[in-house]
């Protein structure tokens, strides 16, 4: 029973970077902009939620949610100050800049709060595990894993039941004309990124719950993201969660095998999906 | 008579002063201490990796965040070369450039089919894969690296003439013919690059740059432009890495594959000094090695700093700092615009 437990463990650890990827698939799909700090930024949030419990004595659940609208106003800033006067036709000046404060992120986290690895304390949650018979899973892995669905299903009722969710996908199509209709495109993509924030904040206190980080592992979960959303094919929230499954089935059935090939056979199984299916498995969106 | 020419004033005196430059910096390590000569090494090899990415990201618009892996995959194809194989250090960094090249073809081939910002993390993941696999190589240290054996260091082609010639001790010696090869290497790729934009790839790269449908049209091979200059780049790169790891003599696949060292701080200098000239880089490094210096004893403030100025650079000076010189000045030591020259046209057209 090795393998199944094995298997599921994969299962569940794709909820997280389905997470990861979820806010990276959003910004991507309405701006055609990839943000490199993306990874940072998740450990950013990770550092508040965690100065929520250790300064202020919250629950990690609470802190999370005060840091939510934190980094949604972050998030909003972001896009409002910085990124919005570097998007355009030419793909060079948003990428150039999300790497410059790719890198002035990590190392200001460095600054602020070492190179310690650091873990947010939730108590007797963090062993706590559900016998389901064949399989044993703990409840943390579980809980990210709905969340990861929960979250899917609640950017999909924005997307194609709101107003707002309306407006995104308008400009995502030609933001001219959506202009034209009185919706503000940068208004838009303020609010987008925003939102992205908030899902990064969500991803990152599961991230700080389940592992030890560290300022210098978010480019990493960039990565791990970025597989996610181009194994499930860019414009599907739900490809995105296959995505990060293959990635986390990879992973831990590389590290079964030698601890030493965990990662590895993640990027491994993106390179093959990438060799028989170059738009993804789930392609929507044309680019 | 009307011609095209890609000659300006200001390009002529720089092609006079270069080579009197380039006799003086080959004469330097008679009167420089050693600790000079390390540093005009750093300044060098930097140098040549920014002008390669230049190529890569100002001209070929191929923005890459993996040509650590080129740096990476030189190096320890050097390394290979002098423990597995026995060559000299010397003759063993080719193999830098053959490496990067053979691990180009894949590269490309999976990087390509990522379309703008993906090509980006596409190489990235890339880089990483190369990094993991290497650490796997048991011969050559696997994850904690190794060091070139001392026969291979005291041996290197040409240190004992050196000793000979400034009666130096052989570490500095060793230095000192790094730096040489570093300074033919820069020259080579500053010069070849330079050649490159005003020959006919140069002009098909400003044409797709400026308009990939036009260029198209008139019958400019995009797909074949792209993967010569991602080869091009990456054996140049190559032999950067290989060259910078033998003047260290130590390896790992962390300082190999560094995403920060080898691209980060690249970039940044590309993006300072002035993207899409050859003038950018030579200004951005040497922005670069001032900061360095002046925030040396900062820790983690150096790099944080040095992002920030690259965003605002970005942001308000896309052209770098060397954009705005020849904005005002209309300055351009290494001319590869082609302008119309002849007498005034009277009347106009």
């Amino acid at each position: 029973m090795i393998w199944l437990d094995t298997l599921v463990q994969g299962i569940l650890l794709g909820g997280l970077y389905a997470l990861f990827a979820a806010g990276l698939s959003l910004v991507f799909g309405i701006m055609r902009l990839v943000n490199l700090a993306h990874g940072d930024l998740i450990i950013l949030a990770a550092y508040l939620v965690l100065m929520g419990v250790t300064l202020l004595g919250l629950s990690p659940w609470i802190a999370a949610l005060i840091a939510m609208p934190v980094m949604f106003g972050l998030g909003w800033l972001l896009q409002a100050a910085v990124l919005n006067r570097v998007l355009g036709k030419d793909i060079l000046p948003p990428l150039l800049v999300t790497f410059g404060l790719s890198v002035a992120l990590q190392n200001g986290l460095l600054e602020a709060f070492s190179a310690d690895s650091r873990r947010i304390p939730v108590g007797a949650l963090e062993g706590a595990s559900l016998d389901l018979g064949l399989v044993t899973v703990g409840i943390m892995p579980l809980m990210t894993f709905a969340s990861a669905i929960v979250t899917i299903i609640a950017l999909n009722a924005l997307f194609y039941h709101t107003a707002l969710g309306r407006a995104f996908r308008a400009t995502s199509d030609d933001a001219v004309t959506a202009g034209l209709m009185g919706i503000e495109p940068k208004r838009i993509f303020a609010i987008a990124t925003g939102i992205a924030m908030v899902v990064v904040t969500l991803a990152a206190l599961y991230l700080g719950m389940r592992a030890n980080f560290d300022p210098s592992i978010g480019p990493a979960r960039l990565i791990y993201a970025f597989e996610a959303v181009i194994i499930g094919g860019l414009g599907s929230l739900w490809g995105t969660l296959a995505g990060g499954i293959i990635i986390g089935v990879a992973q831990t059935f590389g590290a079964a095998l030698n601890p030493e090939w965990q990662i590895l056979a993640g990027h491994i199984a993106f390179l093959a999906v990438m060799l028989l299916r170059p738009r993804g498995l789930f392609p929507r969106a044309v680019d | 008579m009307y011609r095209l020419t890609t000659r300006t004033r200001a390009g002529t005196v720089t092609a006079i002063i270069v080579p009197l430059f380039l006799v003086a910096a080959l004469a330097l390590p008679a009167v420089a201490s050693r600790g000079v000569i390390q540093d005009l090494f750093f300044i060098l090899t930097m140098l040549t990796l920014a002008q390669i990415w230049n190529l890569l990201a100002g001209y070929g618009g191929l923005v890459s965040v993996g040509q650590q892996a080129f740096v990476g995959i030189g190096a320890y194809a050097m390394f290979a070369g002098v423990i597995l194989l026995g060559w000299n250090p010397v003759l063993a960094i080719p193999l830098g450039a053959l490496a990067a090249l053979v691990l180009a073809v894949p590269t490309a081939f999976f990087a390509f089919r990522l379309q703008g910002a993906y090509f980006a993390i596409g190489t990235w993941v890339i880089a990483e894969v190369t990094r993991l696999l290497v650490a796997q190589w048991k011969a050559l240290g696997g994850g904690t690296g190794t060091s070139l054996p001392r026969e291979a260091t005291s041996s290197i082609l040409g240190t004992d003439a050196v000793r000979a010639l400034f009666g130096v001790r052989e570490a500095a010696a060793r230095d000192i013919m790094a730096y040489w090869l570093a300074l033919v290497l820069v020259v080579a790729v500053t010069g070849g690059i330079y050649w490159l934009l005003r020959s006919r790839l140069g002009l098909a790269l400003a044409a797709v740059r400026d308009n990939v449908d036009a260029a198209q049209s008139v019958g400019v091979d995009t797909a074949r432009l792209r993967w010569a200059v991602f080869l091009i780049a990456a054996a140049a790169t190559g032999l950067t890495g290989a060259l910078i790891f033998l003047q260290t003599a130590r390896i790992s696949p962390s300082a190999a594959f560094a995403v920060t060292d080898w691209t980060a701080n690249v970039i940044f200098i590309v993006v300072i000094g002035g993207i899409g000239t050859i003038e950018g880089p030579i200004l951005g490094v040497l922005v670069f090695f001032a900061l360095r210096s002046a925030l040396a004893d900062y820790g983690s403030w150096y790099l944080m700093t040095l992002g920030l100025i690259a965003v605002v650079v970005m942001l308000f000076a896309p052209k770098g700092l060397w954009g705005l010189i020849a904005s005002r000045k209309g300055l351009h030591l290494f001319p590869v615009r082609r302008r119309l020259t002849g007498p005034k046209i009277e009347g106009g057209i």
